[in-house]
């Protein structure tokens, strides 16, 4: 079976795996790192629980074949808490009720961060734009936009 | 099931890698190939990809503007100068599938999607491809006829003509789901305007055939006319001559049918 090596920075850290060929980047990141944070949703790019972020941008990562991430950097639902703290959005996220059965949230948290790191203070209009392709069977997204939005306005829980 | 994965410095390598194996498949972003290789997709046992810089140019300054086949929705959004290319790319996907899916690989995509491909059709775009023969230009409409038999050839560009203005391009994408869904229907116009009177028109459509096609019977009733409510009517009546859409989730053949001529109408009056 062919076999490559593959290094990349994963949160901030160096990692360095083997990965068939073909492997997408999500079993990468499940299955040889146990970075279990990003999820397999449908396999096709219909749902965005896959979501990471690859050099800053949003990408799906069960649609990224995994050897083309080499030398760049992926940002993960795993390496957003700060320190012992969680990040702003996932404070929000939390007072907002904007999870519910949790299986989009890493996904839509990545979605909403890569919205954040470039435009911090986002309309609604906006705010749906940037989670248009993740998608949510539990809250009818309202909690969701109101969480962002929140998070982007300082208005979080201590 | 593992595939092999081929990457080269040249589009020109990678387009020869790619005509002597017939189950090899071009990677462009990933969205069309990841996703048959995640179905187990076996037909697809090579995959092709070239790190040519060539592949990702943009050039956008003069009238006629050139996109290297893997630039992506979200460059394409980016570019001030394309801003008649903005609504079909802002059309397509969630922000992660504009990251990711090329102007290249759009060509390829089956309905319900391909709509930047729709837009391209209606702007008579020609579309640059490398085979084992060398390059050469086909015309867009020329290329989605002979879309099966592609596999085996590398797009390396699409080009077109900047439209005059605003109004003579137009585009209309019809979906359950807003911002991004599949496509029911999608249409774009082009519709130059020579002395009053519109001479050169072209209406593609999206989700009404196999391939995206275009209306040629709206078309002529257009041509030589001025954009009046008669003209439009009669386009609007014409144009689902020689369609062949198929039965999807998204809609029925038989709704698509019905509802072609009622977009059709809205985008050549400029409603909303």
């Amino acid at each position: 079976m062919p076999t490559t090596p593959l290094q990349f920075r994963h949160n901030g850290r160096d990692v360095a795996i083997f990965v068939d060929g073909g492997t997408n980047l999500l079993v990468a990141l499940r299955e040889l790192i146990g970075d279990m944070t990003p999820k397999f949703g449908c396999g096709q790019g219909g749902c965005g629980a896959c979501s990471v972020l690859v050099d800053g941008e949003l990408h799906l990562s069960c649609l990224t074949l995994a050897e083309t991430v080499a030398g760049r950097s992926i940002e993960t639902l795993d390496g957003m808490k700060q320190g012992p703290n969680l990040h702003p959005l996932q404070r929000a996220f939390a007072d907002n009720f904007a999870a519910q059965c949790g299986y989009c949230t890493p996904g839509m948290l990545m979605a909403a961060k890569a919205l954040l790191d470039r435009n911090p203070a986002p309309t609604r209009d906006e705010v749906i734009e940037a989670i248009s392709g993740n998608i949510c069977r539990c809250t009818g997204y309202e909690p969701i936009i109101n969480a962002i939005l929140a998070a982007a306005s300082g208005r979080v829980s201590a | 099931m593992a595939v092999t994965v081929k990457t080269f410095a040249s589009a020109s390598e990678a387009a020869g890698a790619l005509s002597s194996d017939r189950s090899a498949r071009y990677l462009g972003g990933g969205t069309l190939v990841m996703r048959a290789l995640n179905e187990g997709d076996v037909a697809i046992s090579t995959v092709v990809r070239a790190s040519d810089q060539a592949l990702t140019r943009i050039d956008a300054s003069g009238p006629r503007i050139t996109l290297g086949a893997g630039v992506t929705f979200a460059r394409v959004l980016a570019e001030r100068d394309l801003g008649f290319l903005h609504a079909p790319a802002r059309s397509i996907g969630g922000p992660a599938v504009r990251n990711m899916g090329t102007v290249g690989g759009n060509l390829f995509a089956p309905s319900p999607y391909g709509d930047f491909t729709v837009a391209l059709l209606a702007l008579d775009a020609t579309v640059a491809v490398a085979g084992g023969f060398g390059s050469r230009d086909i015309p867009i409409e020329e290329f989605l006829q002979a879309r099966e038999r592609q596999a085996g050839t590398l797009v390396l560009s699409v080009s077109c003509t900047r439209p005059a203005n605003s109004e003579a391009f137009r585009y209309r994408k019809i979906a359950r789901i807003k911002p991004k869904g599949g496509s029911v229907i999608t249409l774009a116009a082009h519709l130059p305007i020579s002395g009053g009177r519109i001479a050169g028109a072209r209406i593609a459509l999206g989700s009404m055939a196999p391939t995206q096609i275009r209306a040629r019977a709206a078309e002529r009733t257009l041509e030589g006319r001025s954009l009046d409510a008669a003209t439009i009517t009669a386009a609007a009546s014409a144009v689902t001559e020689g369609t062949s859409p198929s039965d999807n989730a998204l809609g029925s053949a038989w709704y698509r049918r019905e509802i072609v001529g009622v977009h059709l109408r809205r985008l050549l009056s400029g409603q909303e």
